[in-house]
């Protein structure tokens, strides 16, 4: 499944990345070459094969329900870029 | 069944189809993913764990307390609880939401499918089907109106565990979708796994509507009003949407699904996004929780201690207390009241408890504008001043009087009736004594009810109950005499 | 005596126990060492105050006899370990000022453990690389360059370099596609990738969430052990830490082999493998069927798609675990005009192209109308894979193969750099351990002609690092291989 700019375009904003525009044609390109080669994967049969997520099989622990953390927005709030009155500031963000 | 019908200018017959998805907050003392503390009202970011923000390398770890919620809201919309459930991860950026990402439940939510029925105005009643909860997290807060230009975030509410309930396209009328969400507040309320305030933002609700002309069997293009903060405004929201729906039609215009915002001043709804461009989310399975097992042990602990829920109460109030239906649900819908009502009525007449509650007692906190909770009277007093009347020790009218002294003062009415010297009098001779003063004091009354005016005995039981202070018993006053006066 | 950098892990701690050196001189000799060898560039921070203190508070326990399993050893850790009140950056620009509030769990076992840390080591960033190369503060230089720098692989290659070149006794790495073991296999040192489950998550900056997992890399298989002692066992911060007990696994060490059945899976001898490499891996299987091993011949027949497997999970969980990094809550911001232009500059930025490239093709794969081609897909083949180890385990207790098909190359390799298959290539044998979730260890098996290191790993069972360490510790007893 060959992308075009176009494709390429819309993924990167969906990650939220820039693709400068002179750069969209490699970037295209690169991005097919990969795509080709996991392709491969299309070879195998699958029918009937569960997906494996994830190697660990003990199954879930749950926590039970304590207050633990809390009190420390000094610690959060340490590596802001930007913060005020305790909170974390961003340009105005438009409902 | 109410029906619900928009008719268009041309006459064709409209009807109105209408799904929910209520985000309930669920009630836990720590966070679903985090150790941070749920609690509101706390300076901003203080109910913050690093695992709330995301900080690198952070992860999250299951509150047992919130997969618990979730079942126990499921058994009580008897629903099919979901052994094996998994998370998994919906991607978009905002700024509210920490990781890029919520942890929510996509493909195996922890409870499946389960029905509701819910009471109609007209008498009548529904089932409308649940169509699954899931249990994910909640988003931080951003507020705009501290400076101009920016907007300042915080993440205190940044993973308090949300059941998301979502219903089946079964409502037909905005009446019902009313109906249902009182009737699902009542029941997270009796189960104590969400508080239900939706003013305050802990029961949010999202609206999906189409119409489609009676008839028709597909399903035309819906639009979905997001987070919707009261009944009435959901109600509201529903019709008009359906409204501006029809108009559009009528107009021989067409739409594609989008997402809409309710305007609480003009009560219409307004355009928010197309679903075309609506957030792709890449939902997958979430690599750091493994698959949520439940054993049939839990499940089944819970479902042993679920409280009686407002229909089975409902049913028994009617069956066992003799209550009439719209009396029980009415006392049924709130948990509060139906504890009141028990603990009033333990012992004594169910039914005349119930009149009172219904009667005199609601108009009291209404006047007073006091919830259950605070009410002046208490649910014991409140029995014994029913047991008092049920005894004849005090008559229906002298109750009446207890009762406001009651409120006034918080007191106990067999101390009030005993230091006020209200007791009823019962005591046929005592009465009859009264009864022959007054029959030989007014002769002339006597003979115009003797020539045939017979609603003079209503004066002459005034008089006797008059000189009795209002402490002879009615009943009593009206035998003795019609006995005197008709022979 | 020895230079003190040159003592093993368990050497130098007989010596701090017998007191023939203190914590105090041991971490003076390795702060020396770090300056000495600051050309290769293995650390991007150290905190040589911090060490000191710890090594005087370690002096402490020696003299009331309070010391821990691993008092006064000088340790380095992987940037990608958030370690409190000390900058942690994955070695990426968009991070590059973060200082953590808290310490991950590996690190603060390391610490209860008595160790002191050097610093932190450099990496591949966000250990999205096999050369460090991908490193915001540039690649590694493997100590064993002669005229052409040479990479120490990746993407622990900070680490690897730094215990090859003494200038720490061991350091932490993470292994998501092979980052512990081909950076040992490059820099002649020994590297363990514990089982998925191990060792807490807690703290590990995330690269993909279903196949790190952190280990030790030292310079032999006891302090591997050692180490990994430490790191491991059950955390209730990480949902996915496991709950079974952590062996002793120096108390294995020594222990022989015979019997044991050794697996020889034929898909890593593909037509045109080295040479060399080939020869190493014979003589490897020589001298443990003379130790009385049990050669096997066992077949992993979907070896061939692990890599485009991996290459599809790993950047789809990457993408997912590298939306936190968007200039609101910590981190570097490029401001721009409204939030959606923030979180664009900030990332274009910040990220460099390596990240950026695996984030694309992760949020490609994930996305409606491909997820089932690619994502889902992968993760039935990894199923297949995990398959195909369960069934060679039925025949054998362990696998031996190389580490790599390659030995280290040279920083700036064109080949590797104009097309990233080239360098994925690179990570051939080690990704369907991380996959299928399973321990291994790459040791070095000897020098190639060019005099660079080459390494063999022995693969283990799911939660059975015991048989890694038993046959790890026996082939190194013979091969003596001659550290730097």
């Amino acid at each position: 499944m060959a992308i075009d700019n176009e494709t390429v375009r819309q993924i990167a904003y969906l990650a939220r990345l820039g693709v400068e525009e002179d750069k969209l044609e490699e970037t295209q390109r690169e991005f097919n070459k990969i795509l080709a080669w996991v392709e491969e994967l299309g070879e195998v049969n699958t029918d009937n094969v569960e997906p494996l997520y994830s190697p660990f099989d003990e199954g879930m622990v749950l926590r039970e329900d304590n207050v633990v953390e809390g009190k420390q927005s000094k610690a959060v709030l340490e590596n802001a870029p930007e913060k005020e009155f305790g909170y974390f500031v961003v340009p105005k963000v438009v409902e | 069944m109410s029906e619900y019908i928009l008719e268009s200018a041309n006459g064709d017959k409209w009807e109105l189809i209408c799904g929910l998805e209520i985000h309930c907050q669920i009630i836990s003392k720590s966070k679903i993913f985090s150790t941070a503390s749920t609690e509101f009202g706390e300076d901003a970011n203080e109910c913050v764990s690093f695992v709330d923000v995301a900080m690198p390398g952070m992860l999250p770890v299951l509150n047992m307390e919130c997969a618990r919620q979730a079942v126990k809201t499921g058994l009580g919309l008897n629903a099919k609880i979901n052994k094996y459930s998994q998370f998994s991860r919906k991607n978009y950026f905002y700024a509210d939401l920490p990781q890029g990402y919520q942890i929510t439940q996509e493909k195996h939510p922890i409870v499946g499918e389960g029905r509701v029925a819910i009471d109609l105005s007209d008498g009548g009643s529904k089932e409308i089907g649940i169509e699954r909860i899931h249990i994910e997290q909640d988003t931080g807060k951003s507020i705009h109106d501290i400076d101009p230009s920016r907007s300042f975030i915080d993440y205190n509410r940044a993973g308090v565990g949300l059941m998301e309930i979502v219903t089946k396209p079964d409502f037909r009328s905005p009446e019902e979708a009313g109906a249902f969400l009182r009737k699902l507040r009542s029941i997270v309320r009796y189960l104590g796994t969400c508080d239900g305030n939706m003013e305050e933002g802990s029961m949010r609700c999202d609206a999906s509507v189409s119409i489609r002309k009676v008839g028709e069997t597909g399903f035309r293009p819906r639009c979905e009003v997001k987070n919707v903060n009261s009944v009435r405004f959901v109600m509201q929201a529903i019709e008009s949407e359906a409204k501006r729906q029809l108009e559009v039609y009528e107009n021989g215009g067409s739409f594609e699904q989008e997402t809409r915002q309710f305007d609480q001043v003009s009560g219409e709804t307004k355009f928010m996004r197309k679903k075309e461009y609506a957030h792709e989310y890449r939902q997958f399975p979430e690599p750091d929780l493994p698959p949520l097992v439940l054993s049939d042990e839990f499940i089944e602990t819970i479902r042993k201690g679920l409280v009686e829920l407002p229909d089975a109460k409902k049913k028994r109030y009617v069956s066992e207390l003799g209550l009439t239906p719209y009396d029980a649900s009415v006392i049924c819908e709130n948990k509060e009241v139906a504890d009141f009502f028990e603990e009033a009525s333990k012992g004594h007449d169910a039914k005349k408890v119930a009149n009172w509650l219904m009667g005199d007692f609601f108009a009291m906190l209404n006047k007073k504008d006091v919830d259950i909770k605070n009410s002046p009277v208490s649910a014991l007093n409140l029995g014994k001043l029913v047991e008092l009347i049920s005894k004849d020790v005090i008559s229906g009218k002298i109750a009446k009087d207890v009762f406001e002294i009651m409120v006034e003062t918080g007191g106990d009415p067999e101390v009030i009736v005993e230091e006020k010297g209200l007791k009823q009098v019962t005591d046929t001779s005592q009465i009859e004594a009264i009864v022959d003063e007054i029959i030989a004091n007014n002769p002339q009354n006597v003979e115009s009810y003797k020539a045939g005016k017979n609603n003079l005995l209503g004066w002459f039981v005034g008089q006797v109950m008059k000189q009795s202070q209002g402490k002879a018993n009615p009943g009593v006053v009206n035998k003795l005499l019609k006995e005197k006066l008709d022979n | 005596m020895t230079n003190l950098t040159e003592l093993t892990i368990s050497e130098s701690l007989e010596k701090l126990r017998n007191k023939e050196i203190s914590p105090v001189e041991l971490t003076t000799a390795y702060i020396e060492k770090l300056e000495d060898n600051k050309k290769y560039n293995a650390f991007v921070t150290t905190t040589p105050d911090i060490a000191l203190e710890q090594a005087k508070e370690s002096e402490k326990r020696y003299m009331n006899k309070t010391n821990k399993a691993l008092d006064g050893i000088c340790l380095g850790i992987k940037d990608l370990f958030c370690t409190k009140g000390i900058k942690t950056t994955a070695c990426s620009k968009i991070i590059d000022n973060f200082v953590p509030q808290y310490e991950s769990t590996v690190t603060q076992n390391l610490l209860d453990d008595g160790a002191c840390f050097l610093g932190k080591l450099n990496l591949d960033e966000f250990a999205m690389g096999g050369s460090n190369e991908t490193s915001y503060f540039g690649p590694v230089v493997n100590p064993w360059s002669k005229d052409t720098k040479l990479v120490a692989g990746g993407s622990s290659g900070g680490s690897a370099a730094a215990v090859a070149a003494n200038m720490c006794a061991g350091a932490t790495g993470t292994d998501t596609g092979g980052s512990i073991r081909q950076p040992s296999a490059f820099c002649g040192v020994t590297g363990v990738k514990p089982t998925y489950g191990r060792c807490s998550r807690y703290g590990v900056i995330a690269f993909a969430s279903s196949l790190d997992q952190a280990g030790p890399i030292c310079k032999d298989v006891r302090d591997c052990a050692l180490m990994l002692n430490s790191m491991a066992g059950f955390d209730a911060k990480d949902a996915t830490s496991s709950r079974r007990d952590v062996p002793n696994f120096e108390s294995i060490l020594g222990q022989d082999v015979k019997g044991l059945k050794i697996g020889i899976p034929s898909e890593y001898r593909p037509d045109g493998l080295n040479e060399e490499i080939a020869s190493y891996w014979d003589k490897a299987i020589e001298i443990m069927k003379e130790k009385g091993a049990e050669i096997v011949n066992i077949s992993l027949p979907h070896t061939k798609y692990a890599l485009p497997c991996y290459y599809v999970i790993a950047p789809a969980e990457a993408s997912s675990n590298l939306a936190r990094y968007d200039g609101i809550r910590f981190g570097n911001r490029v401001n721009g005009s409204n939030l959606e232009e923030l979180y664009i500059n900030t990332r274009s930025e910040g990220f460099g192209k390596e990240v950026k490239r695996r984030i694309l093709i992760g949020t490609y794969v994930l996305s409606a109308g491909f997820y089932d081609a690619y994502y889902l897909k992968a993760q039935k083949i990894r199923r297949l894979i995990k398959n195909d180890f369960d069934e060679a385990f039925k025949k054998c207790d362990v696998i031996l193969a190389p580490t790599s098909p390659i030995e280290a190359f040279s920083i700036g390799d064109k080949k590797m750099l104009e097309n990233p298959i080239n360098m994925y290539l690179n990570d051939v044998f080690t990704v369907s351990v991380n996959l299928a979730g399973l321990p291994a260890m790459s040791l070095p098996i000897g020098l190639s002609k060019n005099g660079l290191p080459l390494g063999m790993q022995f693969i283990g069972r799911a939660f059975d690092e015991e048989t890694i360490f038993k046959a790890g510790y026996q082939l190194e007893q013979t091969v003596k291989f001659k550290r730097i």
